[in-house]
Formats: C-alpha cells, structure tokens, sequence
C-alpha cells in the first residue's frame, strides 16, 4: 500500500503540501529526496544536478530539514540551535564568521523568535520549538527546504501560525518549501501546489485543479469522511 | 552563544585551578617536603636532599602527570560518548570499555603464560597492554554500538554496559582461577587502580596515545557540535556520519583503552566530569567543552590522588575508591532530579 511511481517537479518560491494517509510514505518520500535516506529507486535533480552526484556537504547548502521526534539536545538554546543551521559553512571547528551571525539573526527575527532566542529547548513550547527548527533550517539557507509534519502536537492556532509562517517565508525568501501535512483543509487555502498521495499512485496541482478532478473525494473512505466541493472541506457523514 | 569571553576567562581559570592543584599535588604525599623544597627540587634540580630530590622528580612527578592524562582522557571519552549516545548517563566505566579493557589486561597479565616465549616477552611490554586493552574497549564499545542502534531506550543500552562488565569480569574470574598466585596479584593489584609506579618511559607512551585519541576528538568537534541535533540533522548538515562514528569510536577505545592499561580501571571520572563542568560552565559547544572537560578531568583526578594519598600518612587508597565515592553521587542525583535524562 506504498505510493510509487511518482514523478513530480517543484519550483522556487512555491509552498507545496505532501498530503496522504498515515503510512503511505509521505515521510519516506521527504527523507529520499532530502537525503537522509537512500533512494530505492528513481533520479532526484536539484538545480539541473542529480543528486547522486552531490556530496552531502553540497546538498547541505541545498536542502534543510525540519523533522519531528529528533533526539536532539533540548540543552540548547535557541539561538545555539539556529547557529547549527551554520554548519555547512563554518570553518573546521566551526567558528561563525560575521556574515554567519547576521544569518542567524535574519533567521530568528523572520521567524520573530527574538525575545525568545536565549531561551532553552527544554522550556519552549510545541509551538515555540517548531519554529525554532524553522529558523535553524532558514539559517542553513538553501534554496529547498523540507519539513516532516511540522504541525502535529500543534493546536489549531499554532498549526495554522505555522502554516502561515511558511507561506510567508515562501514568498519572501523566494524558496521551495516542501512539507507533509494531515492538515488537509489548512493546506487547501494555503498552498500553491498540493502533492496528493495515495497507494495507487500521486495526484498533484493547485488546490483549485484538484478540487475540479475530484482529487479529494478518495482519500479517506467514503462510508466515513466526505469532501465538500462548495466549503472546500471534509466534513463527517453523519 | 553567551558572549565567548566568559568562557574563556572560565576556561582561564579552570587553568589556573589545574596548575594549583598541580602544585598541592606534588606537594603533598607520605614523606612531608617542604614547599620551598618541592620548587627547589622542581626547577633547579638540586633540593636540598636527594631523596627528596628522587621522591619528587621520579615518583610525585610521573604520578601527576599520569592523573592529569588519566583523569582528562577519561573525561574527554566520557563526553565523546554522552554526545555519541545523546545519553547523559553514558561513560568509560558505566557502559562496560573499562571492563573490556581490563579483559585485555587480564589476557595479557594471567593468558601470557598459554602464549609461551616470544610471545609473552611482546605482550607484556607497555605496548602490548595498551593495544590489547584498547581493543578490549574497541570491542565492547562496537557492541554497545550496535545494541544502541536497536534500542533506542536510554536504560537498555545501560544495561548492556553491565551486562558486558559481568560477562568479562567472568571470564577474568575464570582466567583467575587457572593463574600462578603472583599474576593472580599482578592483575588485583592491578585492578584496583592506581595513577602511581608509572615510569616516564609508561608515562611517554601514555601521552601518545593520549595525544592520538584527544587530537582526534579535537578535529571532530565540529561534528560532535552537529551531532547535538541527532544523526538526521547532521547527516543533512553535510556531515559523514560513517566516517564520523568510526573516528569518535576509535578516540574513545584509545583513551579509555590506553588509561585503563597503565591506570586500572577508573570509575566514574569518565561520567561525571562532563556533568559537573556544565554546572560551571553552562555550555554545550565542543569547542568550549571539550577544553574545559579536559581540564575539569585533570583537577578533579589530581584532587582524587591528593586524597587518595592521605597526606602524611604512609598509606595509600585505591583510586577507584576515592573516584567512585565522588561519581556514584553524581550518577544518583542525574538519576532522581526533575528534568532527567535531559540532554
């Protein structure tokens, strides 16, 4: 039950949603084109370069990530967190050069985690620390960034400001974002493409062409979950 | 990121504390010498008595610098592997390298006699303890390694660590039982630790395997400082996390390996250095840490040997006594407080 087949383009300053039901690679698929896990099958090409030819420090300075569930350090700061965005291009020991710290600073203030900068990981909310990864993906300053469900454990209102968040840095900072979401109807109002995918194989397109193919409607199960074309929602049989 | 300079004047000081203890440290032992004598003998070579003159250059000098290199080495391994394990409890002693670098020792010092002549005569050189030791360390650490990679549960993978100790403390007990008596006492002496009766030729091989494994944690700091994210992060920060991983493997063995060798096993230095000098200084930069461990690790072990020696006294404690009476506590209260197994 595993989507395959997919072929898809994505393009500078879009905000695009990888949609799906649970396990049907949404995360495997992030993690593949992002690097952190081998592909199985198929060419991935970034700026006209196929990825199989990058080193890991070249695709450092092309993709960032945001995962969820990391064991990182929750003893550092945010502002120690941002930092790390750096590394690809620190010296050996990895000092910040002048430019690096501005960097830094662009990221915390565009994300507008500034009073909270010198702030623990440990003492950060869901929401607070979701945009603190945010921010050290933004210090990395790659043209891709790539975020694995950055709003579960979020409320309402910190999932949308997220969502928001991104949108904005999407068109502000010209790069392509790329994330997978179950927040379906949130990435309907918010995102320039939407990547469908399901085990028979992907839809993709602006919400508007998907809703008008009638993308949505086999997602879930129909006895259970409907989507309503008009309100550009699902809503529970009842 | 505070501001670097209180570090470094943090790590000035930290210095400076080395240097002191240093001095109490030579200072102090079973035959009192004046302190004026202590410098006399030190930097003009001609103290006023030549035993004096012999106690100090030829036994408190080596002994020094063996606790400076045995006390930052195992701290600076300990560090390599809470990082590694992202696990605050990890250490030399605790997840079993020391028990398997006492395998090796035990090998040598009770299993040469089975090996007959030449080879022996190779095995029990310094070299041949230090290499066997650390691959004994090599070897539990690997299989740490892999246990960690299937149990991502903190206390799992510690109780593998003492799994592996039983299991070679029981093949040692079994090597024990089939011994002569006098390498039966070689190796219980042995393993009660001791930073002294190292001579400076031990203490030179010493430092170069020190040297080896601590300039290889050096080079990796800025990987150390990646890993704090977890290996996805620092694998998309541009990191090579197989080459790493063998790297920081192979400095932890030769420390841990290396020290185990020349000073028995020592506990909790490895584990408890790197938690109280984040109470000093509140840092998890590798490039601040990794000095500031190395010289928390020298202090706290010549501190541990000045006790160690009762002073004035013509007796001498077991290291491992004195260092485990100030790491258990440590690893107790990492245990019990609120925000445990906070990395």
């Amino acid at each position: 039950m595993i989507a395959s087949g997919i072929n898809i383009d994505i393009n500078e300053g879009e905000l695009v949603a990888v949609i799906g039901i649970n396990g049907v690679g949404k995360s495997t698929f992030l993690r593949t084109i992002s690097g952190v896990q081998p592909a199985l099958d198929g060419k991935i090409i970034i700026n006209q370069k196929n990825r199989k030819n990058l080193s890991a420090a070249q695709l450092a300075t092309l993709i960032s990530l945001v995962l969820t569930e990391q064991p990182l350090s929750k003893n550092l700061s945010i502002l120690e967190l941002v930092a790390l965005g750096r590394q690809p291009y620190t010296n050996w020991v990895g000092s910040l050069s002048f430019t690096d710290r501005e960097k830094v600073r662009d990221a915390i203030g565009l994300v507008k985690i500034e009073e909270i900068q010198h702030k623990k990981c440990f003492e950060l909310s869901d929401g607070q620390m979701q945009k603190a990864l945010i921010a050290r993906a933004l210090a990395q300053d790659t043209p891709i960034m790539i975020l694995d469900e950055p709003t579960s454990h979020l409320d309402m209102y910190h999932k949308a400001q997220v969502l928001q968040l991104l949108k904005k840095l999407s068109s502000e900072t010209k790069k392509a974002i790329v994330f997978a979401t179950h927040e379906i109807n949130l990435a309907l109002q918010l995102c320039d493409k939407l990547i469908l995918m399901q085990p028979d194989g992907i839809q993709q397109g602006s919400p508007q062409e998907l809703i008008q193919k009638g993308a949505f409607e086999s997602i879930f199960p129909a006895d259970l979950i409907l989507f309503d074309p008009k309100t550009q929602s699902f809503k529970i049989r009842t | 990121m505070q501001s670097t300079r209180t570090y470094k004047i943090s790590l000035f000081v930290l210095f400076l504390a080395m240097v002191a203890v240093w001095f109490l440290n030579i200072s102090l032992g079973s035959v009192s010498i004046p302190f004026r004598e202590v410098i006399a003998a030190l930097f003009t070579a001609e103290g006023s008595k030549e035993s004096w003159q012999y106690i100090i250059m030829d036994y408190r000098m080596p002994k020094a610098m063996t606790s400076v290199l045995a006390g930052s080495g195992l701290a600076v391994s300990g560090m390599l592997m809470q990082t590694m394990f992202r696990n605050p409890l990890a250490g030399p002693y605790v997840l079993g390298l020391s028990s398997g670098a006492s395998l090796g020792v035990a090998l040598v010092l009770m299993g040469a006699s089975m090996f007959g002549g030449i080879a022996s005569g190779i095995l029990f050189s310094s070299w041949g303890l230090v290499i066997a030791s650390s691959i004994g360390s090599l070897l539990v650490l690997l299989a740490v390694m892999l246990a960690s990679i299937r149990l991502k549960d903190t206390m799992a993978i510690l109780i593998i660590g003492l799994m592996f100790a039983s299991l070679s403390s029981a093949v040692v007990s079994v090597l024990a039982y089939f011994s002569p008596a006098a390498q039966l006492q070689q190796y219980v002496f042995w393993s009660y630790g001791s930073v002294g009766d190292l001579s400076w030729n031990e203490v030179g091989i010493l430092s170069f395997f020190w040297f080896l494994g601590t300039g290889i944690a050096i080079f990796s700091i800025k990987n150390l400082n990646s890993l704090l994210l977890g290996e996805q992060y620092a694998k998309s920060l541009g990191m090579n996390i197989g080459k790493n991983r063998a790297l920081l493997i192979i400095s932890t063995s030769l420390l841990a390996g290396s020290i185990t060798a020349f000073a028995g096993p020592i506990a909790f230095i490895g584990l408890a250095v790197p938690h109280l000098i984040r109470q000093v200084i509140p840092v998890n930069d590798h490039r601040i840490l990794l000095p500031a461990v190395i010289l928390g690790g020298a202090i706290l072990m010549l501190l541990c040997d000045i006790v160690a020696q009762l002073p004035g006294s013509g007796h001498t404690l077991p290291i491992n006594a004195i260092t485990s009476l100030v790491g258990a506590p440590v690893v107790i209260w990492l245990l019990v407080r609120k925000r445990k197994f906070l990395f």
